[in-house]
Formats: C-alpha cells, structure tokens, sequence
C-alpha cells in the first residue's frame, strides 16, 4: 500500500522585524499507514512548523515551497496541501487527516459540551442528523476510554481532567476515522502518570484504527515508548533518520548520539550520593538543620463561604547545611508551595517552618529581611525572571545593592564580573538585556545572581523544566559545581525524577500535599516503598524502547495490582 | 510655549525606552521606532498621522509668526477689518461675525488646544499612573476604593463632568490662563481613570511576573520594587493611550468652547467658541467663519487618531505587517527563538 503521507523538500521561511527567517530547510519524509513516525529535535528545531504545514494550518507570514502529498485511507485520492485551495483544504482536514494538540484544556472551548464539539467535526463533513452525530460521538468517546460515555458526553470540559481532556481530543481527532494523526507533543503538558496512558491510547489508535501517527516531541522518552520510525531535526534540516530500534542501539549522526548522551537516567546519581554522604563527618548530623518543616500545613484560603484548598497537608522535612534534598511530585502535589513558603513568599498556616533559625509561621517581613541575603531562589521560567529593561549586570547586582554591599550597579561590577566567570558566562553578557541571551545563559544568570550574596540556602523551582535536553544537562552539570564550590544546602524541585536523581543527596516524594515517601536516592529509586512512588517510577518512558517495552508491562501490572 | 512643545516629545520619549540597544538612541524612541518598523498602508497611515500633527504642533508654536494678525486684533494701520467679509484681499480667509480674523483665529486656535492637551495630558497621566500604580500593586481595600470611584467617574458623560469642573474652576469664562487651566483640569478628570485603570491592570500583571517575585525573595523594599521593576514595565501601552487621549481632549476642548464653557475671544483663540458663533451665519451662507475652525478641528484629531491607530497595530505582532519574503529564502536561525534555545558555545554534552 502506497504511502499516506509524503513530504518532499519542504522549505519554509517566515518573514519578521528581522527579515527572512528560515525554519524548515529541504526536509523530506514519508510515513507509511498504520506507522508511528516520530519528530524529534530541540525548541527551533523546525519540528512544529513541518507538523503544521501537514495540515495547512501555516501562519500568513510563512511561504513555504517543496510538496506535501496526503492521501486518504483508502487510497483513493490524493492532494499536494501546499497548492490546493481553502475549500479542499477543509475537506481534507479531519478526513484525512487530523491533529491532536499539546494543551487539552486550550484546545477544548470551554462553553460547549465535548459531545457538541465532537458532532460539530462530525457534521461539517457530510449529512448527520444531530441524534446521528451524537451517538458517534458517544461511540468514539467509549472507545477512546472515557468512562460511562452516555452520560459524559454531555459533560463541559472543565468537569473532565487534564488526561480525559486530552482522551477528548485524541476522540475528536479519531471521529472521521482519518488516516493520518498529527500530534503536536501531547503529551507534555501532562503528568508522568498520565502520560503514560494517553501514550497506551495513542499505541491503540494505531493498532485499532490502523491510523498512522506523526508524534512531535522533544522527549527521547517518549519516542522510545511509541515510535516506529524516528526522524531527528536540527536547525531545520532533517539529520538523522532510522527505524526506533536502530536509532537508540546505534545512532550514526553527531547531533543524535549528543542528544542520546544527555538524557538523563534514572539511576545517574546514586553513585555520586553515596560518594557524598561517605564524605561528610560523622558529626554533621549534629549540625542544626537549615530548614525544618514540622508538620508543615499550608492553606489557601476558599472564595466566599466556600473551603480553603490545603496545597500541603502536614509535611514534615529536614535539610542540613550543605545538603541537596529533592523535592519530587506532579503538577498540583503542593512541591512549589513548600519552595514559596521557605522563601517567604507564601503563608504558612498550620505546623512549624523553621528556615535558618526563624519561625516562618506568622512571620514579619521586617525581622525576616535580613534572614534574606542568606537565601537564593531560582526560578522555573528563564524567560520572566529577568527585568526585562535592566541588563544582566544591573540584575545580577540587584541583591547587591539591596543589601547594601555596593552602592549602585556599576559599583558592584567587579563582582558581578566574578559571578558571571563562576556561570561560566562570558562576561561582556553583563552588558546585555535578557532577551537577547538564549534559555540555558538566562538560567545561568539567575544562578548568578542567585548566589550572588553566597547563601547558605539555595531554592531552585523546576529550574531546567523550561530547558531543552541537552541544555537541560548543562545547566544541571553547573548547579552540581556550583553546590560542591560553595557548598550551600539546596531545596531542588522538579517533576522530573531524573533530574532529581542526578543532583539530590536525599529525595522526597510528594502526593496530593502530602508526603508519601523521603530517603536517599538509592533508596527511593531503588527500592521504592510507597505504592505510589512505584507507579512514578514506572510510568517515567526511559529512552531505550526495548526496556521501555518491559517498563510497560510492569507499569501494567502494577496498575492491575493497585 | 516651545517649552510645552517640548515637554510633549520628552513625554513619550521617557515613558519607554524600549527595545534592543543594539540600534542608537534615535532608533530606539517610540514613534521612530514604529515608523522604521511599519510597512504598506500601515506606514502610509502613520506618516500621514505624523504629517498632520507635525503641521499643527508647528503651527502651534509658530503661531506669533506665521499668523497674519493677533486673534483678538479688530483693526490695523488701516482702521477696522469689518464683520463678515468674504475670504479675499489681506484676509485671505475673510473674517468673523466679531470682526476677528478668521486666519489668524484659526493659528492661535492651535496653541491655546496645544497647550491645554499638554496640561491636561500631563495632569492626568501622573496623577492617573501614580494611583494606578500604587493601587495595582498594594490592592485591598484601598485599590477597592479606587476602582469603585473611577468607575463611577467613568459613568458620567466626559462632556457633562467637563463642564461641571468648568464651572467649579472659573465659573464659566475668564482670562488666558484661568480658561486654559479651567478646560485642562476638566479634561483631565476624564482622563485620570482611563490611565489608572491600564497601569492598574498591567501592575496587577507585572506583580505576578517571577523578576517581581525574585526581587521580593531579596528583600528589596516596596518602593524600590515598585519603581524599579513595576513602573517601567508598566509604561508601555502609554505612548497610544497618549496620542488617543490627546485627539480626544481636542474634541472635549471644542465641545466646552461650542458650549459656551470656553475661553473669552480677547483672551485667547478657540476653535469651537468660534464654531459657535459662527452658527447664524451658515443660514446666511458665509460658510468661512464656521468651515476653517470646523476643518482645524477634525484635521488635529485626524492627525493624532491616525498616529494613535497606527501605533496600536504596530504594537500588535499578529495586526502587524511585514514584508513578505521569496520562497524559500532566509537564513535558518542559529539560535532559536523561544527560551530554552540552544547556542553553540552550550553545547557541550559530557560525553
């Protein structure tokens, strides 16, 4: 059977403030039916705006060359979706070929039912009463695994959870039986837990439907768990691509086998832990602790007459001088809660917080300003910690100036200078403004500045989250010199238990507020008690698809066991 | 009055600076700034709008000398000009039922609104994003207050409220500077809400951004947060409020002086005072005295609309157009252009 998809020296170029900017460069691809073809490179990497261009949905400012050639399932037609006209355009879309996109709760309108959203893809292709309609909606809702779909289907989006919305979407996507899915990381904005069912479903689609899959992603994981096919994008050319096995057990291409390399892997960091914690002194453990959480309870409070929301519900933990305990949980866990509330930017309202010597509960501001110099914070988001009219050197001299060891920027300089050589930063970058320095230097200068008054505290929020992989691991490469260096006691949270594994010298398990788990890495990641922690651990896709084939089965298991 | 004229430019200049610093200083400014960036009819719009406004700001403050006589001058060396007098001879856009004439009505018209736009446009622009901000960033009970009172300011028609603080302020009519002040001051009344209600919002956006956040986590004190990371960052959407405003307070200017709240003729020119009196003679068909104030009127506001509306969409990435480019053509970026990018010096993987 010919191909349903076939892409032949595609080029795309946008135009900008700046002028032409290329983004796809002569890339060719062709994805056979029935076959998971995954796209896999870094933010710019081009990857996006080929999936797009598959659907025609290429913004006004884009011109694109090459041919797209889509054919419907059957193989009866075919078209170039580059020459042909808006009306064709719409008949191909959703019949041929659909998208399921990265946000659910975006991509659903939050004013209609899902049932109505369903029938109205339905019904712009073809004659349906609405009873019609409906009851293929109900049909496609069921087989997508929304449970009691009768009833559900007349349910708002909002009454659904992040992994049913996006069942929702991938039933939309699925409803005209189209040959062709395009999917636009779906996975990322879910939890790991629930990635790993959406992935299942995905892998159903195929086998069910016998639809194919275009699968955008940046996840080497993900990949793994669901590729047939891998195509690797770099600066918008194509530079590797290899059937999945091929691609992990031996990839050809330089770029690839250094984004293989910087994966992280769960396991990475045990060795080094144990290094650490055999150096220490016998009599650190008598060292007053840095921070201690003692039945820590933290509430939001609820709208007129309605209950509070208790973001962490009786958390007790310690962190002593020098020491780096991982904060693990998924979105919603209360882990960026318990950072804020050390940091003092959230209110303490039930237990105990005693952050270097002061009782956080009830605080004041006033006696707790001069605590502050002894703490750094570094925050998820490169992109919006930074003044954005203020260079780095002005922002890296920020805590400087505050706390009155120089008098203005430009006499704090010389330090600043010093910071930005511990950064590993350049540092004629000082005079620069934050946008003109890419994600992984901003993170960087935010380290800088961080430690820029040598805290003995560090809290770092989801600090590489917004990174890609490979800068992900230089950033985290950095922070492990920089502990060693300086030897401040960190707080670092992350969703991602890789990443905690690599730096942590103790890891903490959060779940809904509360926590379920604490104790070395070896311990936690090894041999982890709680039944939660084990399904983390399983559901986390490693990048390497035969033991990821393996970690499914047990994630199976353990899923029909708890 | 070249002083005000000033004012204005370094007004807009100073509310932001913006923008990479790889261009010079001049580059940089707003307006400039757009104008380089704009292309098709959008540039055609904005060069248009600049046109306009740079022809009556120069009238403005050149008025004393390209004006042919002094707007309340009724006679010269050779006696009285007359009442009514068709446009023609050493009037050349005739005179006014008053015996004023209409020319040089016209020309002074443009200062006295110059004047009073800047007045009333500075008035209200510190008093309206030093509340806002204030009331974005502490919020409460005092920011409760504050948006519960200017929305209720916003309530009123501008036109009633303007001529309500007309008469508190002068009673009415008085001199040059008691009638300028009078109408700058209830113009900006108008104002006030309109610019706390933008800083306000965008405070109340800026608060939650993590450079905020961060400075807090230093201790960095209210004041120094608000001025130093707030404020800036607050100002961006003024330039456009400003030039909307400006057009708008035009109108609010000529509608008091078409009421009869306005300025005395003997102590300054005003357009819709003029237009007023010139509403027995349009029956009458001398059709001067009211199409020259008239015409005045709508060009300044065009002008300024034009030069606002441009600026809006410029503002805009997704209203904004671009040239476009060949197939294929370009370079690919080196680095990428969302955060979380990679450049080449970052890449070193351990291998």
């Amino acid at each position: 059977m010919s191909d349903v998809l076939t892409i032949t020296d595609l080029g795309i170029s946008f135009s900008t403030d700046a002028g032409a900017v290329r983004a796809v460069d002569g890339v060719s691809l062709r994805v056979a039916p029935g076959e998971v073809l995954a796209i896999v490179g870094e933010s710019g990497s081009g990857k996006t705006v080929t999936a797009k261009t598959i659907l025609g949905l290429l913004p006004e400012t884009a011109t694109a060359s090459g041919v797209v050639l889509l054919s419907s399932k059957d193989g009866s037609s075919e078209h170039d979706i580059l020459s042909i006209g808006k009306r064709k355009l719409r008949q191909v879309r959703g019949t041929d070929v659909s998208m399921v996109f990265q946000e659910p709760s975006t991509a659903l309108n939050p004013v209609y039912t899902v049932g109505w959203q369903i029938a109205e893809g339905i019904r712009a292709h073809g004659q349906f009463s609405r009873k019609e309609a409906k009851a293929k909606a109900i049909e496609i809702l069921g087989r997508v695994g929304i449970p009691d779909p009768e009833t559900r289907v007349n349910y708002f989006p909002h009454q659904f959870s992040g992994g049913q919305k996006q069942r929702v979407v991938i039933a939309m996507a699925l409803v005209l039986d189209p040959g062709l899915i395009v999917a636009d990381e779906p996975t990322t904005a879910l939890d790991v837990t629930v990635q790993a069912e959406i992935l299942d479903l995905l892998r159903r689609c195929r086998d069910e439907f016998g639809t194919a899959i275009v699968l955008i992603t940046h996840n080497m994981g993900v990949v793994a768990d669901l590729a047939d096919r891998v195509a690797v994008m770099y600066q918008g050319k194509v530079v590797e691509e290899a059937d999945a096995q091929t691609l992990f057990s031996s990839p050809q291409n330089d770029y690839t086998k250094r984004l293989l390399a910087a994966v992280p892997h769960v396991g990475q960091g045990i060795a080094h832990a144990a290094v650490r914690a055999e150096a220490r002194e016998p009599a650190w453990l008598e060292l007053p602790p840095v921070v201690v959480a003692d039945n820590l309870t933290i509430e939001y409070p609820g709208r007129f007459g309605r209950a509070g929301f208790t973001a962490v519900d009786g958390v007790s933990f310690v962190i002593r001088p020098g020491e780096v305990l991982g904060l693990v949980g998924e979105s919603g866990s209360g882990k960026t809660t318990t950072g804020r509330a050390i940091a003092g930017l959230t209110r303490v309202t039930g237990g105990s917080l005693t952050v270097l010597g002061h009782e956080m509960h009830g605080f004041k501001e006033r006696e707790f300003k001069k605590l502050r110099s002894d703490i750094g914070f570094v925050f998820q988001d490169p992109a919006s910690s930074f003044n954005p009219l203020l260079t780095i050197a002005e922002c890296v001299a920020e805590p400087l100036v505050v706390h009155g060891r120089a008098q203005n920027p430009a006499g704090a300089r010389t330090r600043v200078n010093e910071l930005l050589e511990a950064v590993q930063l350049p540092r004629a970058y000082g005079d620069r403004y934050p946008h003109e320095l890419s994600g992984g230097q901003r993170q960087r200068a935010s380290l800088a500045r961080a430690l820029a008054l040598e805290p003995s505290l560090l809290i770092a929020d989801e600090p590489t989250s917004a990174l890609d992989v490979s800068v992900q691991a230089r950033v985290l490469e950095l922070f492990a010199e920089l502990q060693e260096e300086f030897g401040f006691a960190a707080l670092f949270i992350s969703h991602d238990l890789a990443v905690v594994d690599i730096l942590a010298d103790r890891i903490a398990v959060l779940y809904k507020g509360k926590l379920v788990e604490e104790g070395t890495g070896a311990e936690v990641l090894g041999a982890p008690k709680d039944p939660y922690t084990q399904r983390l651990l399983a559901s986390l896709p490693v990048p390497d698809p035969a033991e990821q084939a393996d970690r499914r089965e047990k994630l199976r298991r353990l899923r029909a066991a708890g | 009055m070249t002083g005000s004229g000033m004012t204005d430019t370094e007004m807009i200049a100073t509310s932001t600076a913006t923008g990479s610093n790889k261009h010079g200083l001049w580059s940089r400014l707003p307006v400039v700034h757009q104008l380089r960036q704009s292309v098709g009819l959008q540039r055609g719009m904005l060069v248009v709008g600049l046109v306009i406004t740079g022809i009556f700001i120069l009238t403005a403050i050149l008025a004393p000398l390209v004006s042919p006589f002094g707007y309340s001058q009724l006679r010269d060396a050779s006696g009285a000009f007359g009442a009514q007098k068709p446009p023609g001879g050493s009037h050349l856009l005739g005179t006014t039922v008053g015996g004023y004439d209409v020319l040089s009505r016209v020309i002074w018209g443009a200062q006295t609104a110059l004047i009073v736009i800047v007045i009333a446009v500075i008035l209200s622009i510190f008093a309206g994003v030093m509340l806002g901000l204030v009331s974005g960033y502490f919020g409460g009970w005092l920011d409760r207050v504050f948006v519960v009172v200017f929305d209720a300011v916003y309530a009123f028609p501008s036109l009633l409220l303007a001529i309500v603080m007309s008469i508190v302020i002068s009673g009415g009519r008085s001199n040059l500077i008691g009638g300028v002040l009078a109408a700058a001051i209830s113009i900006t009344t108008v104002f006030i809400p309109q610019y706390f209600r933008v800083i306000r919002a965008e405070t109340v956006r800026i608060k939650a951004e993590a450079y905020v956040e961060s400075a807090r986590v230093l201790g960095a004190s209210n004041a120094r947060i608000m001025f130093r990371h707030v404020l800036r960052n607050a100002t961006r959407t003024l330039p456009l409020i400003f030039t909307l405003n400006a057009s708008e307070a035009i109108l609010t200017l000529a509608g008091l002086g078409f009421l009869g709240f306005g300025i005395e003729p003997s102590a300054a020119a005003e357009w819709g005072y003029d237009l007023n009196k010139a509403v027995s003679d349009v029956s009458s068909g001398i059709w001067w005295t009211a199409l020259f104030p008239g015409l005045a009127i709508v060009l300044a506001v065009l002008g300024m609309t034009l030069v606002g509306e441009s600026l809006n969409d410029l503002a805009d990435p997704r209203l904004r157009g671009r040239r476009s480019v060949a197939k294929a053509s370009g370079l690919v970026a080196e680095t990428s252009v969302v955060p979380g990018g990679i450049l080449k010096d970052e890449f070193e993987v351990p291998q």
